[in-house]
């Protein structure tokens, strides 16, 4: 097995001598026969918000890339990002119309559903268009900073010594650069060459310094850990321990940190592409579909408003994702139910106490003791917490 | 610990060094100043070309160059941007200050709002206030910057300015307003039914009698504190103040701040006559802040007790709030003036520049024209900055109110004040007191997309302007100084946690 076991439960049945009451005792009743990643998912789906959040981001990619196709494939919509057209609507306004009983005049989406900008191009095939650059630039950045991180951070905190100070030592000097400024140098760099990959690698370069002193931090203590002398002792390569070993246990630091790293990347990129130093036309992106209407703003706002809502939502459901997944890793979390959930549980139970014959098995046993009468009343009260 | 702040000096000098070295040829390799000249069709192509090369030395090997530079920057001269042909010490000047403003205001205020949300937010744990303060802060922080600039730019200003030139208000807006507010001092105070439903009747009634005070008695065109309204608001600062530093049984600390307050009044019409008398500059404005402080500091001393430095603190920074509405007062004073001025043309609330060409005026208005200026940047900033500043003391109260050393502080029966403010609150704030350095100098480089939309000439216009222009010195200098000021707030950073929290040792 590559990951160390878990440490076991104190809990646990066998080493509890009977009569005693192990203090974490409900919460371990939780997590009973679970590995890792099970209680890690398990949380994770828990989380409301982030769940949410999940399902209208995997919407958004996939209307995304279905709807105007990726490179030569052609997608769903009619029209592409660069066509101009006639205008359907006076002044180009969105055809699409709210259901009556929202004030509209009946549901419909028409063909211009986003309006069309002076030129007669469709705003949803450009808003589209830029959500797709803005996607890609979010996860090369984020597998590109993950990479170096990574690497830096663990070579680091493994080899500790002078390979330790000189890379920290450099990381300390990416630092000193604002990631805004070093974006802009970059990304000015990479405007006369390519399109939004070179963009993201680039952006990716700069933003990766947290990471790396977050995993070097890790791997400083994890090298202490017994397992790791244990595979040492084996015979493992000093490549085997990092990359099979400590890896998999500084996963969560990892994960959690580049989610919230990718959210601001989104950001990063619509910002340099609205200064003009990121995403160049011909390439479409939303900070610069923004920049280019914001003049319009007072005659065609909604050339303004779909670029702008769907950084947002795109930043945001990232940013809640990222919420989820650090409570999800993060072993310290508890759900305690609030007070006026307690209350309610504590009325139920004594309802169910009362009208005795009827209850059920959690209470049954709760009066053996204190400790798992509280148990059922967490256990009743935790379902709806989240 | 003078070894360790001078080996730190020392390593942030090489790190400078270094990043200043690779910086060069990043940004060498990534500006084209020949670009204009090479799309050009002008007959005498190659000669400007030529020109262009000899100017910039483009010939010369880049390390070369860096090293001229360097000796140039060391010696106090930071070169010229050629394309203006300004020297890049005079753009500086004015940049520096300007982002000064803009950050200095925007961080302000930012920490005051975000730590005291932050906090109510740890405390309330769980609640709808939360969960409420959590959502909010998580969209605050997801809104691109230039999006909410150019926002507050289209919408902000054009609305706020027709506002203004026809200020009234509607009852309905006025009490949905009060609602609103009301709600949210409900969700924050929390208790039972009867706290709750006191809080919602006071956030109720004061913010609607307040909205209707401002709209009835045309407060809008001419707004004014005056001693009324200084009192009023001086005294809740001084209960509030004294309910959270000492707790409104130390008699002598409530005391010494009312006594400030009503000093403050009593003062306020001398100093009506001191301000027109004498020709004021920001630096004598501090100083006369520094003055009342100090007399507030004073009072609370003459005050006594066993404990008085508990009652000159508090009086002091009563003295603060009171001195600094005395200063809001006066600025607002020329309001009427302002408004009417030429240059102003009825738009009060500006969105391009940090001031108003041709104005003239006195100090008074040129303040109040500065804070024109900056109300809708700051305002873009601060939506942002408060987001983060809110997530993060709420996490740091969390951990410091799970501490063990709180159960104990609660189990000797210490008041809730004295266990939230004392040892809650001040623990809170050592991690924060770190990262703040380290948020200044970032915002000081990074208020790039705010100064870019609002068109203010700061640092970060500095370094954009140059970047497209291909100017490779002012660049420099944008870069030298903010990583300077990075490495500086590193050091700060270590040192200050050093002080605050005994457990860490410097000079290890």
């Amino acid at each position: 097995m590559s990951t160390p076991p878990s440490p076991t439960p104190r809990g646990t049945l066998d080493e509890t001598p009977p009569g005693e009451v192990v203090e974490n005792a409900i919460e371990l009743k939780e997590v009973e026969g679970l590995s890792q990643n099970q209680i890690v998912l398990r949380r994770f789906f828990r989380h409301r918000a982030a769940v949410a959040a999940m399902v209208v981001l995997i919407g958004i990619v996939l209307l995304a890339f279905t709807s105007i196709g990726v490179g030569p494939l052609p997608g769903w919509w009619a029209y592409s990002p660069n066509q101009t057209g006639t205008l359907t609507n006076p002044g180009g306004s969105p055809t699409m119309t709210l259901p009556t009983w929202l004030g509209g005049s009946g549901l419909a989406i028409g063909e211009h559903p986003f309006g069309q900008d002076e030129a007669g191009r469709d705003v949803f095939a450009r808003v589209m268009r830029g959500t797709q650059t803005s996607l890609i630039v979010m996860v090369v950045v984020g597998l590109v900073a993950s990479m170096v991180g990574i690497l830096v951070g663990a070579l680091a905190g493994y080899y500790r010594g002078a390979l330790d100070s000189w890379l920290m030592r450099f990381t300390d000097l990416v630092i000193t650069i604002p990631v805004l400024v070093l974006g802009a140098i970059l990304g000015s760099l990479a405007a006369g060459v390519g399109g939004a990959y070179l963009l993201a690698i680039f952006l990716g370069l700069a933003s990766w310094t947290t990471l790396a002193r977050l995993v070097r931090g890790e791997f400083l203590s994890l090298r202490e850990r017994e397992f790791v002398d244990a595979a040492r002792v084996a015979g493992a390569s000093d490549r085997r321990i990092i990359f099979k070993h400590m890896l998999p246990n500084s996963i969560g630091v990892i994960i959690v940190n580049q989610t919230l790293l990718m959210s601001s990347a989104i950001l990063l990129e619509t910002a340099l592409s609205f200064v003009g130093m990121g995403i160049r036309y011909p390439n479409v992106s939303l900070g610069q579909l923004i920049n280019q209407y914001q003049e319009a703003f007072a005659t065609r706002p909604w050339l303004f408003w779909w670029p702008g809502l769907l950084i947002v939502t795109i930043a945001l459901t990232v940013n809640f994702i990222g919420d989820g997944l650090r409570d999800a890793f993060d072993p310290r979390q508890k759900r305690i139910p609030s007070q006026r959930k307690m209350d309610r549980a504590a009325a139920r139970a004594a309802r169910s106490t009362g009208s005795a014959s009827t209850g059920s098995g959690s209470n049954g046993s709760g009066s053996t003791g204190s400790g798992s009468n509280g148990a059922g009343a967490n256990g009743a009260a935790a379902e709806p917490a989240l | 610990m003078f070894t360790f702040i001078s080996r730190r000096i020392l390593q942030g000098l090489a790190t400078l060094l270094a990043s200043s070295f690779l910086m060069y040829l990043l940004v060498s390799v990534s500006i084209r100043p020949l670009d204009d000249l090479l799309e050009s069709t002008s007959p005498n192509k190659a000669q400007l070309i030529a020109a262009r090369i000899e100017l910039l030395e483009l010939d010369t090997p880049v390390v070369l160059r860096y090293v001229k530079w360097l000796g140039n920057f060391l010696t106090g001269d930071m070169g010229t941007a050629w394309v203006s042909g300004q020297a890049v010490n005079d753009k500086l000047g004015g940049a520096v200050v300007s982002t000064l403003q803009l950050v200095g205001a925007a961080t302000l205020l930012a920490i005051l709002f975000g730590v005291a949300v932050g906090i109510v937010s740890a405390l309330r744990q769980y609640t709808s206030f939360d969960y409420l303060i959590t959502f909010v802060s998580f969209v605050l922080y997801s809104l691109p910057a230039f999006w909410v600039a150019v926002l507050l730019k289209q919408w902000g200003a054009i609305g706020f300015n027709d506002f203004l030139a026809d200020a009234s208000q509607s009852w309905p807006a006025m009490i949905g307003a009060g609602v609103v507010m009301g709600l949210v001092a409900t969700l924050a105070m929390g208790g039972d039914a009867r706290r709750r439903a006191t809080a919602f009747g006071i956030g109720l009634l004061a913010t609607t009698g307040v909205l209707a005070y401002l709209s009835l008695s045309g407060w809008w065109s001419t707004p004014h504190l005056g001693p009324v309204l200084i009192a009023v608001v001086g005294a809740g600062a001084a209960f509030g103040i004294t309910a959270l530093s000492t707790g409104l049984k130390n008699r002598r600390a409530l005391g010494s701040a009312v006594s400030v307050v009503v000093l403050g009044v009593v003062l306020y019409t001398p100093l009506q006559y001191l301000f027109a008398g004498i020709s004021m500059s920001w630096p004598l404005a501090i100083v006369l802040g520094l003055v009342a402080a100090g007399s507030g500091w004073l009072v609370g001393r003459l005050w006594g007790g066993p404990d008085w430095g508990q009652s000159a603190r508090t009086a002091a920074l009563t003295a603060v709030v009171v001195s600094a509405m005395v200063f809001v007062d006066r600025v607002m004073q020329v309001w009427p003036k302002y408004f009417a001025a030429g240059a102003i043309k009825g738009r009060p609330i500006a969105t391009v520049g940090d001031r108003t060409p041709n104005l003239g005026g006195d100090f008074w208005v040129r303040t109040l024209d500065m804070y024109t200026h900056l109300l809708l940047p700051t305002l873009a900033l601060l939506l942002i900055s408060f987001a983060g500043y809110t997530r993060f003391s709420r996490a740091s109260m969390l951990e410091v109110m799970g501490q063990d050393y709180i159960r104990t502080a609660r189990a000797k029966g210490l008041s809730e004040r004295t266990v939230v403010m004392r040892h809650g609150f001040r623990n809170s704030m050592i991690p924060l007191a770190t990262i703040v350095p380290l948020d200044v100098v970032a915002l000081f480089g990074g208020a790039i997309i705010t100064e870019q939309v609002f068109g203010r000439p700061g640092m970060g216009q500095l370094f954009i302007k140059s970047l497209q222009h291909a100017e490779i010195e002012p660049i420099m200098a944008y870069l030298v100084i903010t990583a300077g000021l990075a490495v500086l707030a590193n050091i700060l950073a270590d040192l200050i946690y050093a002080a605050l929290d005994p457990r860490i040792r410097v000079n290890a």
